[in-house]
Formats: structure tokens, C-alpha cells, sequence
């Protein structure tokens, strides 16, 4: 098997593999890397349990090859600082916590670019990510509380 | 996996043209990588890989022209304040699509070759008389999507060639709609999809999952063509019998996709037509 | 308090069992059965695969015997020459790498040679068909109270209905998944569960170890819902079995449509009604009649039954009741535990049906249950005095006011008369929902729950008793510091390791927080009695007695230890099915509304007022997340998650054809306890998890009916049946 050298910046390291073209982005991290923060919950681009940063914006790792980071940046929930998290404990956001880190990324990149809402309710901004637990209430609440500001998630 | 890594467009089309045998081009791979570790027998093809190349990403504008680039994904469109503005079809087709993970990973052209019948961005794009631009090694070639499908997957391009381009072209239109029908209301698959367009040049009704590719729907057209008077939806059903053939399958039924066709078209369409 | 372990999954630092360090492991694959009933004829071996480099387990590598211990025997770990339903499992392989061990999984042939499989449970068996007991009924229950017959005959108004419920896939999002090693002589396995000593027994029975020599440990899990009741006891077999005979740590985590296709689903039900009533809507007779579809194998069946026919008559006062249940056995994927537990099912139809009766007699559904509403001192189906103090007609009232029932009622006559594809309509239901184990199961069980003093001071609440999502740690930590008046942070909950923990029993039936919370107050009190306090002493008294005990004891262990014991006054009677059937039930009353899109007969609930009397809450962020959850759980299961069989196997394995509602598909949902502490629960706590999946589905139709004129009679309610009722 040929492998392909993935030269990329993963939450602000710089990270060199030599890998399978066929490796998927959610298992680089999860088993290649030891980032298990990242979950799979489907494998079909469905639930958003394995979201992550690709240049700045979400998207699900499992539909990711690696090699396709080549060059790029790539932020994990590992990269998110506890601090940003308060809202989601209050509200009840994670319940299972399965989930609850594809959440996070997609919740965070939303309250960074609160000019979505002009076009956007964070409902259908959310709806990428499902979660079996909370009906989506703690979630959508601690999306609420945490906009407005507009800091970048990581 | 054998992996092909082209720099340029020009690269890739040697690759594609290369007796490696048959290549599949990979863009965002948000079709390509579903359930992709059980999918063992794909895992051995050859894949040229598009997402590097550059000068494919870009959308432009010019005069007569709305171009996306091979790589266009659907977020790019919704985030470009001129697209919501000139062709709005294709932002609401585009926010239909899965959710923002997916808006940013995939193409249209990727939603073009795919060739699933029930594509969300294909009826918005067929409805604005859309022109895929293929290149190869022997040249360019522009084919209408709307001619551009030739049965269930099967399609107007040749294994060497690629979408570099999808050319929209800027016209008047006098009504437009979209209106997707799934299980539920966020990222689910098409039971029903119209994109219905009139323009100087005339009306367009496309619909997705209702036959084995995305099609227009001529004697509905002719239809509206002709400003026949309907009394209810009802009286569109010989033209959807005519124009396609829907199927039950695990998502839906033939009566359902039908009826539904029927009202959501006439409710739509109801006050420009003047129907009662 | 805020979730204990909130954090920690907030930043995806909670390892589930497939985040785990593992070294030196192999990866587990199953091979399915490909047919609904047959004989075992041949197992074939691609030739395009090494096999020397697999592991290779069938039933034959079984030690102990080749069963899956559970109500009934029935059930092979491993099929041995027959199979009794698709993906039934007939052989494991394991291979260091993924990849390839789904490729050999996927190079071997199970031959199957077909026999008659039976694929309906609603109708009768033919014989070949006959493949338990003389007619294929797992199991029957009977209810009898008064005499129905000649209520029925002489009531002035008869009303009959059907009603059916659908499979429902739990899709808990993080799945099934086991690993299993040998440290020395003793098999450790650690997963995702429920209950770590159905597991631990299930192990020890088919593997013929004693209970030394085998340890099972509860990893975080990411959500349960009851699939991770029953179920978890085979994969971790599996996992076992492969361990064993590779003598290496082995990993077995399904991906998500080997899930959805081999684990258990909730159970289809038809129930039917035959209701005698005044003309002014007084209920004199309930005549009712359960099935449901058990599945391939006895599991859970027999008590989903149980709970399901308890709950069939709904929260109503009538003289005459009669409810016959049978579950009776198909050639389909076991069905099992789901929240709920066959309640929903009857539930469901009798709230849809007190509307089609309100509509028979022309009476107001709010009226009907007003009048009907069991009150204090009143008698239950199987005889139980409920005498709780509880107002249930005050919670109804609670819900009619919040959700503004009769403005919004007068709203859509209006909406209706102007719109033309849209309708819009309210529905209602009252249930309730009994909290632990059904009549005896308690007593049965006799939980045992440990609370150990630390040297420092603090305490370690020992218990079987697993997080999931639905805030054990959390709950469990006020509870104990509650009662010692110590802090959250003094109080550690201890893994749930069956080497370290007594069995307080599983962590099912709405009975963590009200009968295990309750065990942890009598440790605590225990504990504090050992170190020579009395109750009233709090804080860091006890700290401090805590710490010098350990200090006067030197090698010592300080224990305080509850058992179980039943409240004051409780009987059931399991011959006769009657009693006190639970401890305590849950009240409630929830309403939707919904608009339907005529055009493409599309249900959307647009406000869901959801409100339950549930003893004393505890912490009302969990409880409030609880009741939001269910109660989108039920919304799903109402209008959208169909589970599509073909011989007997779900065939729309996968997120993107098995739909679940997203935050974009519901409203938010508004949610109200009225408390009244139950004397015998935690901090006067009731049983909450599994009462809101009791009621958004009946709300929801009714919602429907009332909207469109229509009575449906099916779920889940899906557009395309509802253009058949709107036709």
C-alpha cells in the first residue's frame, strides 16, 4: 500500500504523517493521533458527532479524506478552551455527551458570526448536529447566551 | 486505494486521460466517503484528487453569466450576497443541502456527477437552464443539464472528462420557486423536489426523486406554456404521469410523490397562473 | 449543581469504551445470519483471505452453556445449527487491523437452508410456522377487575378502536461497543451499559466462571434509553469469547448500521379498545386487549408486557376493567427494552382514544378527562388504592393554562376557516407512569448499595448504578451531600466496577434517582451511626468523625450499607396480577399543538406544553432536560422514525432513511412540575426518565385529529399515511 506524506496544522501545531489515502480525517485523530474528543456517531455526514474546523469552518471528519488537509488548518475540540463553556453547563447543553463535542464546534462557529442570524435561525444553523438527549432546548439556549460577541472559537 | 494527486487542472486531465483505467475524481467527498469503511470494493479504484486545485474554487460573475467553478461548494453561493439576489433558487436549494457541514464540503459540480435523483442543487441549476462546462485532454465541451442526463447514474460525460465549470446564465425571470419535500425539515433526502422558473424564455419545471434522473417535466411546461386554466390539482396529473415515473422505494411512495407533486405545484403556482 | 462529569464532556476529555488507551489489541467483527429461519447448513471461508491470521470464534469455543442469561434461557450467544432471525450472530472473527477483519466478517458465508418464518405478529401462526410453544405466545397477562361483560352489555354507549405503534430504534448516539482482557486469570470487561450485573451474570453463565474470576466495569456512556439494557450482555459475550481464545485485549464497537440493524428496537404493538361509557362520558367498562411483537427470542418481553397491560387503562377511574396482553414470538430482530417499556404502546392508545371517544359521545376531550381522572382513594386496573395526595386534575388544569388551550382552540377555528393548505390543531393527554420495578420486582431485586468513608474525610458512594445522560453522578452526589451537609466535592462517585460495587440493581425502570438515591440517604445514615453520630450531625462533624475513625482504625474500612426494603403497606399479588403495582407513580399532562401542511400532509409541532407532578425535583436543569428529551424522543417516534422490515429486519439502517427529529423539526418545549414529595424516594424524589415518552405521541395525534377531521390510528404518523387518511 502507497502512503501519502500529510503535511498540516492541527489546533496551532504543526503535524506530519505518512498515511493510507484512504484514512479518513475522524480516524487520523481518534486513532492515529489519540484525539478521541472527536466522535463518531453515524459515519455518513449525518449526525455531526466528528465536526471539526477545516480552514475555519465546520465540517464532519468522517466525510473527510486526510490527505485532503494537506497544507490546511484543522481545529479539534481539544483546541477549545474550558473557559468558552460555561453557557452549555448552565443551560443543560450536554446531557450523554456523545454529541456534545460536534456540538460545541458548530455552536462556537455560530457565536462567532453572529451576522448569521440575519439569514439564519440558530435551529436550522444547529441542525447538522443531532442529539438524542436534550431535544435540543440546553443546546439552542446556550447558543443564545453565548452570541453576540463574535470572538473566533479558538 | 491508488491516489492521484494533480496540481493543475491541466495535470488532472491527464491523469483522467491516463490507461490507468477508469479514474474517479473526488471533490469534497461528501458523497464518496458515506459509510465509507464498510465500502471495501471502492476503497481499491483509482481517485484523482480535485480538492487541491485551486482555480476550480472561485464563483464569477460576468455580464451574461453566473460561473461556479468546479469546486464551487453550496456555501460559497449562500454566503454571496448577489446569488440570494439574482438567483435565489439556488441559495434556497443550497441551505437544503445537509446542514453547514456539508454546505462547505460539498460542490455543485460534485452534485451534478453524482447523479442521484434526488439532488438538491440540480433542479435549481436545470430550472436557470444551466451549462456544464467539460474539459479534457481533446477539449471543451458544454452540455445543457438538462440534456446532460441519459438514464439512472448515467450521464453525458466521458471518463476522461471533467466539470471545470457550471455557466448559469443571467436572465429576467418573472416567477421562481423551490419547494423540497423530505421526512423532515433539516437535512433529509428529497421524496419531492420542483424548481419551477419563467423567464423570456419560458417556463422550466424541473423535478427531483420523481423518475430515474433529475428531469424537466415538457408537458407541464407546455402546459403553462399554453395558459391552460386548472381547477385543482387534479388537473395536473395526466402531465406528471406523462412527464415522470416515480417509484416506492424506502423512503417514499409512487402515489405520495405524485399527489404531492401535483398539489405543491398548483399551490405554487396558482396565483401567477390564475387558477382558482 | 451543575452536571458533575458537564465538563469533561463539554471539551471531549470523557473517554467512552472506543476512546480508550488499549495496547496489543484486536479489532472484533460479527458475522450475521442472512436469513429470517433456517438449518445451518455450511459456513464458508472466502479464499481471498489469510485466516491464519484471524481469531476465529464460533459456538463450539463457548465454555459454559451456549446461553444468554436472561428471563428465559432461549437465546444463544452463538447460533449453533439454527437461525431464528436476520443478523442473528453465528461467528466472530478478530484481526489487529479494522479494516481487515471486516473484510474476512465480510468473506464468510453462513448457508442457510429456509424453513416457514413467522413475520406478522398480528396474525395467528400457521403451524409450520410454530416455533415457540404450541402457538408462539412468549408470554400472556391477564388483568380482571369487576366484571366487564356485564358492564359492557348495559352501558349506554359502546366505543371500539385499534391502534398500532411501530418499531422505534433508540439511536442513543454514541454505539454499542465492548472491550474485554485478561489481567492474570480474571476477564475483565469493560463497555457501554446499563447494568453492569446482568452483564457480569450473563458472563459468568455462558462462560462458566465463577465471580472471582470475572469483573465487568461500566464505561461512560453515551446514552442508553434501554438498548443498553439487555443487549450489552451479548456483544460483551462476544467480545469475551474472542479474548479468550486470542488471549489478547479485544475490541468489538459496532458502527452505526451495524447497530441500528442487530441491537434491539422497541417493540410494535397493537392494541384494541372496547370502551362502555354514559352518555355523559363516565367510564363504566374498559375492555382491552394488547399485543405485541416479541421478536425471535423471550429478552424483556414478558415484563415490557407487564408494564405495558399495567399501564393500559390510563389514569382513570372505572369499576370494570379487563386487559388481556400477549407477546408473541416472530422470526424478527429481538425486540427489547425502550424507555418506557411497553407503556407508551398502551398509552398511546388509550389516549388517542379517549379523544375518539370525546368525538363519538360530541364532548370536549378536556371535559372526558376531567370527569375520569383517578382521584385520591380510588382503585387502579389491578386494585391499587392510590392515595398520594396528588391533585391530577389541578395538573391538568396547570397544562390547559400554560399551553392557553381554549384561546388557542378558538385561534384555529379561525386559522382553519382562512387558510388553505395549512391546519392547525391542540391535543392532549393525561398518563402517568409507575416508578421501578413492576409489583414484587423490587423486593426481588434487593438492591445493596455501599457508601464508604475516605481517611480525608470523604465519602464514596459505591453503587452499580451507571451515567448515561441522564445525571446520575450529578443527582446521586447532591443526594448523599445533601444528607450529610457536606459539599458536592466531598462525595466521590465510585466507577461502577462489579469488583468494587455491591449490585444496587440496573439502572432502568425510572428507579435511580427515587429507590437508589433513597438506599444512598439509609448508607449515609448508616455510615454516620458507625463513626457514632447520630443523624442531626452534618458538615465537617462528620468529616472530622470520618477521618478519626480512619486514624483509630488503622487498616481499616468504614462502610455504611442500605438494602432495599419495600414501602409500608405495599402487596402485589403476581398470580392474580393484582396490587400495588408500583411504589409511586408520576402524573402528567402535555399538550401540542401542530400544523399540517395539507399539501403534503406534513405534521410540524409548533408548541408543546409539557407538564408532570414527579415528587420532589431534585435538580431542575436535569429534570427540565429529561422531560425535553423524552418528549422529543416521542415526537420522532409520532410523526417520523419508522423502522422499514423486510424478513424481519430493519432495512433503512442508517441516519440519512431512519429520520430522528433535528433542532430545526421541533419547538422549543416548555416544560412545568408541580411538586409533592413522595415519603419514600430521595428528597421525596419520583421516578422521572421514562414518563415523557409517555404522552407527546397521543398529544400530537390528537393534535392531528383535531386539526384535520381525520382519526388516526397508527404511528408513526408519517405523511404518506396521513395522505391516506386525508384522502
Amino acid at each position: 500500500m502507497s502512503t501519502v506524506q500529510v503535511v498540516f496544522t492541527l489546533n496551532g501545531a504543526a503535524v506530519s504523517l505518512d498515511l493510507d489515502p484512504a484514512e479518513r480525517l475522524l480516524d487520523t485523530l481518534r486513532y492515529r493521533l489519540g484525539l478521541t474528543g472527536t466522535k463518531e456517531g453515524c459515519g455518513e455526514g449525518e449526525c455531526g458527532a466528528c465536526t471539526v474546523y477545516l480552514d475555519g469552518l465546520p465540517v464532519n471528519s468522517c466525510l473527510v479524506p486526510t490527505y485532503q488537509v494537506r497544507g490546511a488548518r484543522v481545529e479539534s475540540v481539544e483546541a477549545i478552551a474550558a473557559e468558552r463553556l460555561g453557557p452549555f453547563l448552565a443551560q443543560g447543553a450536554t446531557q450523554c455527551g456523545a454529541c456534545t463535542p460536534g456540538v460545541v464546534m458548530t455552536a462556537l462557529w455560530i457565536g462567532a458570526h453572529p451576522e448569521l442570524l440575519e439569514t439564519h435561525t440558530i435551529r436550522e444553523l444547529m441542525a447538522g448536529n443531532l442529539c438524542r438527549c436534550t431535544g435540543y432546548d440546553g443546546i439552542v439556549d446556550a447558543v443564545s447566551t453565548a452570541l453576540g460577541h463574535g470572538e473566533p472559537p479558538v | 486505494m491508488k491516489l492521484l494527486l494533480p496540481e493543475t487542472v491541466r495535470d488532472a486531465l491527464a491523469h483522467m486521460a491516463g490507461r490507468d483505467g477508469v479514474t474517479t475524481p473526488i471533490a469534497g467527498g461528501t458523497d464518496l466517503l458515506v459509510h465509507w469503511p464498510v465500502r471495501l470494493g471502492e476503497r481499491d479504484r483509482t481517485y484523482v484528487d480535485l480538492w487541491q486545485l485551486q482555480e476550480l474554487k472561485p464563483l464569477r460573475w460576468t455580464a451574461d453569466a453566473l460561473i461556479l467553478g468546479g469546486l464551487t461548494t453550496y456555501w460559497d453561493v449562500i454566503r454571496d450576497r448577489r446569488a440570494g439576489d439574482e438567483f435565489p433558487l439556488l441559495v434556497a436549494a443550497a441551505r437544503q443541502v445537509g446542514a453547514i457541514q456539508i454546505q462547505a464540503r460539498g460542490t455543485w459540480a460534485g452534485n451534478i456527477v453524482n447523479a442521484s435523483p434526488a439532488a438538491d442543487g440540480v433542479p435549481a441549476l436545470m430550472a436557470y437552464g444551466a451549462v456544464v462546462v467539460l474539459e479534457s485532454q481533446r477539449g471543451t465541451e458544454e452540455v445543457p443539464l438538462d440534456g446532460f442526463y441519459t438514464g439512472y447514474k448515467d450521464m453525458r460525460r466521458r471518463p476522461d472528462q471533467l466539470i471545470v465549470a457550471v455557466r448559469i446564465p443571467r436572465r429576467r425571470y418573472s416567477y421562481q420557486t423551490f419547494a423540497k419535500v423530505g421526512s423532515r425539515r433539516a437535512q433529509s433526502i428529497a421524496k419531492v423536489g420542483l424548481a419551477v422558473t419563467q423567464s423570456d424564455d419560458g417556463w422550466r419545471v424541473v423535478a427531483a426523486s420523481m423518475a430515474p434522473t433529475i428531469r424537466r417535466c415538457p408537458a407541464i411546461e407546455r402546459l403553462l406554456q399554453q395558459g391552460a386554466v386548472l381547477r385543482d390539482s387534479d388537473d395536473l396529473l395526466p402531465a406528471i404521469a406523462r412527464d415522470v415515473s416515480p417509484i416506492d422505494d424506502v423512503r417514499s411512495t409512487a402515489e405520495y410523490r405524485r399527489r404531492v407533486m401535483a398539489r405543491v405545484l398548483y399551490d405554487e403556482l396558482r396565483e401567477t397562473c390564475g387558477w382558482r | 449543581m451543575q452536571r458533575r462529569e458537564g465538563l469533561a464532556k463539554l471539551t471531549g476529555r470523557e473517554r467512552y469504551v472506543d476512546d480508550l488507551p488499549l495496547e496489543n489489541f484486536l479489532w472484533g467483527m460479527t458475522v450475521r445470519s442472512p436469513a429470517p429461519r433456517g438449518r445451518i447448513t455450511a459456513v464458508r471461508f472466502g479464499n481471498d483471505v489469510d485466516w491464519s491470521e484471524f481469531v476465529i470464534v464460533d459456538h463450539r469455543d463457548i465454555p459454559g452453556p451456549n446461553e444468554i442469561l436472561l428471563i428465559e434461557r432461549d437465546q444463544p450467544v452463538l447460533a449453533a445449527s439454527h437461525v431464528r432471525h436476520v443478523h442473528e450472530a453465528v461467528l466472530l472473527v478478530a484481526h489487529p487491523s479494522r479494516e481487515m477483519a471486516r473484510r474476512a466478517a465480510q468473506a464468510v458465508e453462513i448457508v442457510v437452508v429456509p424453513e416457514p418464518a413467522a413475520l406478522d405478529f398480528r396474525v395467528a401462526p400457521r403451524p409450520e410456522q410454530i416455533q415457540y410453544a404450541a402457538d408462539n405466545v412468549l408470554k400472556q397477562l391477564k388483568i380482571e377487575k369487576g366484571d366487564v361483560e356485564r358492564a359492557l352489555a348495559h352501558a349506554p354507549v359502546v366505543v371500539e378502536g385499534a391502534y398500532e405503534t411501530g418499531a422505534q430504534e433508540h439511536v442513543y448516539l454514541e454505539t454499542q461497543g465492548m472491550i474485554a482482557w485478561l489481567e492474570e486469570d480474571v476477564l475483565v470487561v469493560k463497555g457501554s451499559m446499563q447494568c453492569p450485573y446482568y452483564v457480569l451474570n450473563a458472563l459468568q453463565h455462558a462462560l462458566g466462571r465463577d465471580e472471582r474470576r470475572v469483573r465487568v466495569i461500566q464505561a461512560p456512556t453515551g446514552g442508553g434509553f434501554g438498548g443498553k439494557e439487555e443487549y450489552p450482555s451479548t456483544i460483551a459475550l462476544h467480545a469475551a469469547l474472542l479474548a479468550l481464545k486470542a488471549r489478547r485485549p479485544v475490541k468489538l464497537v459496532y458502527d452505526r448500521s451495524e447497530d441500528m440493524a442487530a441491537t434491539t428496537k422497541r417493540h410494535p404493538a397493537l392494541v384494541r379498545h372496547r370502551t362502555g361509557l354514559t352518555e355523559d362520558g363516565r367510564l363504566l367498562a374498559q375492555d382491552i386487549e394488547v399485543i405485541l411483537d416479541g421478536g425471535a427470542y423471550v429478552t424483556l418481553s414478558p415484563v415490557v408486557l407487564s408494564r405495558g397491560i399495567i399501564h393500559a387503562a390510563g389514569p382513570y377511574a372505572c369499576d370494570h376493567v379487563r386487559i388481556a396482553g400477549r407477546a408473541m414470538f416472530s422470526n424478527a430482530v429481538p425486540f427489547g427494552a425502550f424507555r418506557g417499556f411497553g407503556a407508551p404502546q398502551t398509552l398511546f392508545a388509550c389516549e388517542r382514544h379517549m379523544d375518539v371517544i370525546a368525538r363519538t359521545l360530541r364532548m370536549d376531550p378536556v371535559e372526558l378527562r376531567r370527569k375520569n381522572l383517578i382521584r385520591d382513594g380510588q382503585r387502579t386496573a389491578t386494585g391499587q388504592v392510590i392515595q398520594d395526595g396528588t391533585d391530577r386534575v389541578a395538573v391538568l388544569e396547570r397544562a390547559l393554562a400554560l399551553s392557553t388551550f381554549e384561546e388557542k382552540r378558538r385561534a384555529h377555528t379561525a386559522f382553519n376557516a382562512a387558510q388553505r393548505s395549512k391546519r392547525r390543531g391542540i391535543g392532549l393527554a393525561t398518563f402517568y407512569h409507575g416508578a421501578g420495578f413492576t409489583g414484587g420486582g423490587e423486593v426481588h431485586l434487593n438492591s445493596r448499595l455501599r457508601v464508604a468513608g475516605l481517611p480525608d474525610g470523604r465519602i464514596e458512594v459505591l453503587s452499580a448504578n451507571i451515567e448515561m445522560g441522564q445525571g446520575t453522578l450529578t443527582v446521586f452526589t447532591q443526594i448523599a451531600a445533601e444528607r450529610l451537609g457536606v459539599t458536592p466535592d466531598d462525595v466521590v462517585i465510585g466507577e461502577p466496577d462489579t469488583a468494587r460495587v455491591p449490585n444496587s440493581g440496573p439502572t432502568v425502570a425510572s428507579r435511580t434517582t427515587m429507590v437508589v438515591g433513597h438506599l444512598i440517604e439509609r448508607a449515609v445514615d448508616d455510615l454516620r451511626t458507625r463513626v457514632g453520630l447520630d443523624d442531626r450531625a452534618r458538615g465537617s462533624v462528620v468529616k472530622d468523625a470520618i477521618a478519626h475513625w480512619y486514624a483509630a482504625h488503622p487498616g481499616g474500612r468504614l462502610v455504611g450499607e442500605a438494602v432495599y426494603e419495600p414501602p409500608p403497606g405495599i402487596s402485589w399479588d403476581e398470580q392474580r396480577y393484582q396490587g400495588d403495582a408500583y411504589g409511586a407513580f408520576a402524573w402528567a399532562a402535555y399538550v401540542a399543538e401542530v400544523e399540517v401542511d395539507l399539501r403534503t400532509c406534513a405534521t410540524r409541532v409548533i408548541d408543546f406544553v409539557a407538564v408532570q407532578e414527579v415528587g420532589k425535583v431534585i435538580n431542575p436543569t436535569l429534570a427540565r432536560g429529561q422531560v425535553q428529551g423524552g418528549v422529543v424522543q416521542g415526537v420522532g417516534w409520532a410523526l417520523m422514525e419508522e423502522c422499514k422490515f423486510k424478513d424481519g429486519a430493519m432495512v433503512n439502517n442508517q441516519l440519512t432513511n431512519y429520520l430522528i427529529p433535528t433542532s430545526d423539526d421541533v419547538p422549543p418545549i416548555r416544560v412545568a412540575f408541580v411538586e409533592n414529595p413522595y415519603p419514600h424516594g430521595a428528597q421525596g424524589a419520583k421516578g422521572l426518565g421514562e414518563l415523557p415518552i409517555d404522552g407527546p405521541a397521543p398529544a400530537i395525534l390528537n393534535a392531528v385529529a383535531a386539526a384535520t377531521g381525520t382519526e388516526p390510528r397508527a404511528i408513526p404518523l408519517t405523511p404518506e399515511r396521513l395522505m391516506d387518511l386525508t384522502r
